[in-house]
């Protein structure tokens, strides 16, 4: 029986289940008569349902977990039976080999004939697992269904059993997202920690040069070309020009239509403005590479100025006008809810719609909008395709907007394309970046946690 | 107007003890008929801070104030009592423009404030709001400290020239607000904190600091206790040698102790003005009897 039949199955038997232990409560219910049931019959057919499905479920996944392994060893031993013992190297060998032929997919090499019988071995118990597991998950439905339909009676707390089922699988779902975060942030570190272990961790982190290319020679191997510096640098600028434009055009837009404009002007603007924030980012590139970056340029070379043609300068206005729409769409919901009474109170004092604005509508919004300026930073720190475009990818340690730069995620972007080797120290560093990116954003959002509650405690 | 000139004979002391209200309320005088919506009783003075003539308010369709003509006395506090939705927020609200701020509120008529017309085109709010001060019905603190509240409206209108001048400002405000004794230690602290009744009076010292000639009052004691509505209402009494007050109240008792004249709103009109004795005692108009007596609610 195939997985997804097996399933489908399972699927139908829980409904099944559902119906009867209903009609079951129903009818205690009736013959019952005086005696009240604890809960609706509905609750007891879901508990039934859940006790057919649940404990089915979780045999066929773990089966599932387990099999492949347990299957693959199991199909080695005819191989170590035809060799004797393999070592570690070999055996990684051979088992590939074996999940080669199985997948079909060795065409012109000879097959040896122990890894043939191995390949048979693991197919036929395939087979037998597979009509074993059937037997296992139905009568394990079946058994579960049995045991919570016989102990419906009228004083069965079904509600509450129900009510916790929901909550632990809703405290799973969460945990499912804190369980992904940690397993990326694990597996970053891992791999960082193999870089770190052919390229020292301060000079990494305090090197001037960046110049990973030529680490690929065996005699230059931690020589200092993987100081992250100027590629941190880099994308310091860059995230610093955007937010230069992003943050007043963003904020002032934004008061402008909470405050200032008509319902009609705001109408039509506001989704102007999220349309500007739905533009891939690629568009933006080349706007960026093509458009933006030879303006800069001729009017660098009309007031005397060299400008390189690929500048931090182009790419961070680029990304500024990007952002807008994150700050300015953010901030106007939030200065939307601040409460019309606190406006009035000012404004019955005799205050103008400006000092409102200033000392009582921007203070009370201001830790959503510094929430807003922050995720619009994480942006700004994360954009790659823009830079990638318009900034270029010559690491050059350099405060000067004009240059050429690159940042943290061009490189990685860079490290990481073509073929390569995840082993070198030129791979490993797209993780070591990627580990330095995630401390830099969390820093940030640290401190804007603290700003954002300082204020709080202050303001609310 | 001839129940008018003959109650106004009986027109005696404010206070009116709150066990005599429904007693003293006569039935010998034949009341004008519940239908009857023209205004009577005393809607006019001889000094008026402000007159209010013809006056309409309309949210959109909704004609929340009907054809409303009166005047607002020189020292005199105001009260105005009706039902829930009748329209006295509305009016109050009218007097300081404060219903520019609502979209679709449209008022027509004149209200003057001393030869001023205050609805005419070119007219300034800003000044014109700093001079009629307002409480509003629900506390409104701003959210930053208890200071910086009192301190705000001083600050905006330059009315300190130091920051010793500022914090008597500040101080003797809360303490005429009744304030002072619970906050004065914790002045740093948000305003926002306080319990609902210390951010109402946090509010009326907020009106106080900028020292407004008029101030519009909109049941500022709706969420007191009876000291602190003792101490609003001393307040009251003591800003009345200065300044017009006009105060919106469900409670009567408080109508009666604190203002010289009452207004009844019923369903957007103005049914009957005149003393507050009078009100209290012997009203002229069905309504309003049917009001003060608790028939109708
Ligand atoms: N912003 C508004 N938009 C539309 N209608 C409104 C608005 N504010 C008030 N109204 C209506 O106008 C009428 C008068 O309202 P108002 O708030 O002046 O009553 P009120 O006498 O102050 O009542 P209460 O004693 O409950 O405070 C009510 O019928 C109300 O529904
Ligand atoms: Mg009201």
């Amino acid at each position: 029986m195939s997985p997804s039949l097996l399933i489908a199955v399972l699927l139908v038997l829980s409904s099944m289940a559902y119906w009867l232990g209903r009609s079951r409560a129903f009818a205690l219910s009736k013959k019952a008569g005086s005696v009240r049931l604890h809960s609706r019959p509905g609750y007891h057919g879901i508990l039934v349902a859940l006790w057919c499905a649940i404990p089915a479920f979780i045999i066929f996944c773990c089966w599932h977990f387990f099999s492949g392994n347990l299957l693959i060893s199991y199909a080695m031993q005819s191989v170590t039976e035809a060799r004797g013992e393999l070592s570690p190297s070999e055996m990684n060998l051979a088992i590939n080999d074996l999940r080669n032929l199985l997948s079909g997919s060795v065409f012109h090499r000879e097959i040896d004939p122990a890894l043939q019988l191995a390949a048979d071995r693991y197919t036929g118990m395939r087979q037998i697992a597979n009509v074993a597991l059937a037997v296992v998950v139905l009568s394990s439905a079946i058994l579960g269904s049995i045991w919570a339909y016989s102990r419906i009676n009228p004083g069965l707390r079904a509600r509450n059993k129900v009510e916790k089922a929901v909550e632990i699988s809703l405290t799973l779902c969460s945990t499912i997202a804190v369980f992904t975060t940690l397993g990326i942030v694990l597996s970053v570190i891992f791999e960082s920690i193999r870089f770190f272990q052919q390229v020292p961790f301060f000079d990494f982190l305090f090197g001037l040069k960046w110049s990973p290319q030529m680490a690929m020679r065996p005699d230059q191997m931690g020589t200092g070309s993987f100081g992250a510096i100027p590629v941190l640098a880099g994308t310091f600028l860059i995230s610093a020009i955007a937010m230069s434009i992003a943050v007043p055009f963003g904020l002032l837009s934004a008061i402008h239509l909470s405050e200032y404009s008509g319902p009609n002007f705001r109408k039509v603007v506001k989704p102007m403005l999220e349309i500007l924030a739905g533009v891939p980012t690629v568009v933006y590139g080349f706007f960026a590479a093509l458009v933006v970056a030879p303006t800069i340029r001729g009017l660098g070379a009309g007031i005397g100025l060299s400008v390189a043609s690929e500048s931090a300068l182009a790419a961070g206005l680029v990304m500024g006008v990007m952002i807008i729409p994150f700050v300015s769409s953010l901030s106007d919901d939030i200065i939307n809810a601040v409460p019309q009474s606190l406006r009035d109170g000012s404004y019955a004092l005799g205050a103008t719609q400006s000092e409102t604005i200033k000392n009582v509508v921007i203070p009370a919004a201001l830790p959503g909008i510094v929430g807003s300026i922050l995720l619009a930073v994480s942006r700004a720190i994360g954009e790659t395709m823009i830079v990638v475009m318009a900034a270029g990818l010559a690491a050059n340690l350099t405060l000067n907007p004009l240059q050429a730069v690159t940042t943290v995620t061009v490189q990685i972007v860079t490290l990481l394309v073509g073929d390569q080797e995840f082993d070198t120290p030129k791979t490993l560093a797209a993780f070591a970046l990627g580990l330095l990116l995630f401390v830099v954003t969390l820093a940030l959002n640290v401190i804007a946690l603290y700003v954002v509650r300082k204020y709080r405690e202050e303001y609310e | 107007m001839s129940t008018l000139e003959t109650t106004a004979s009986l027109q005696k002391g404010f206070a009116v003890p709150r066990e005599n209200i429904g007693s003293r309320v006569q039935k010998k005088s034949r009341k004008i008929d519940r239908e009857n919506r023209e205004t009577v009783g005393l809607q006019f003075v001889d000094d008026p801070r402000m007159t209010c003539r013809a006056v309409n308010v309309f949210y959109g369709e909704k004609h929340a104030i009907k054809n409303v003509s009166i005047d607002i006395g020189k020292n005199e506090v105001l009260a105005m009592i009706g039902p829930s939705g009748c329209g006295k927020s509305t009016f109050l609200r009218c007097l300081n423009r404060m219903n520019d701020t609502i979209v679709g509120c449209r008022v027509t008529g004149e209200i003057r404030l001393d030869d001023l017309d205050i609805y005419e085109k070119n007219i300034d709010v800003v000044p014109l709001r700093a001079q009629v001060g307002m409480v509003f019905q629900k506390p409104n603190p701003f959210p930053k400290s208890i200071y910086d509240n009192v301190a705000y409206g001083p600050k905006i209108h330059g009315l300190a020239h130091s920051r010793s001048e500022l914090a008597d400002i500040v101080e003797d405000s809360l303490r005429r607000a009744g304030l002072w004794n619970e906050v004065n230690d914790r002045l740093d602290q948000p305003g926002t904190g306080l319990s609902g009744g210390q951010q109402q009076r946090l509010c009326i010292a907020r009106a106080i600091a900028v020292r407004p000639e008029i101030i519009l009052m909109d049941e500022p004691c709706s969420a007191l206790d009876p000291i602190a509505t003792a101490t609003v209402e001393d307040l009251i009494s003591e800003l009345r040698q200065h300044y017009t007050i006009v105060i919106v109240t469900h409670n009567m008792q408080q109508a009666a102790r604190v203002s010289q004249r009452t207004a009844y709103f019923h369903l957007g009109d103005l049914v009957e003005v005149g003393h507050t004795s009078r009100i209290f005692t012997n009203p002229a108009h069905q309504l309003t009897e049917d009001y003060i007596t608790g028939r109708f609610g």
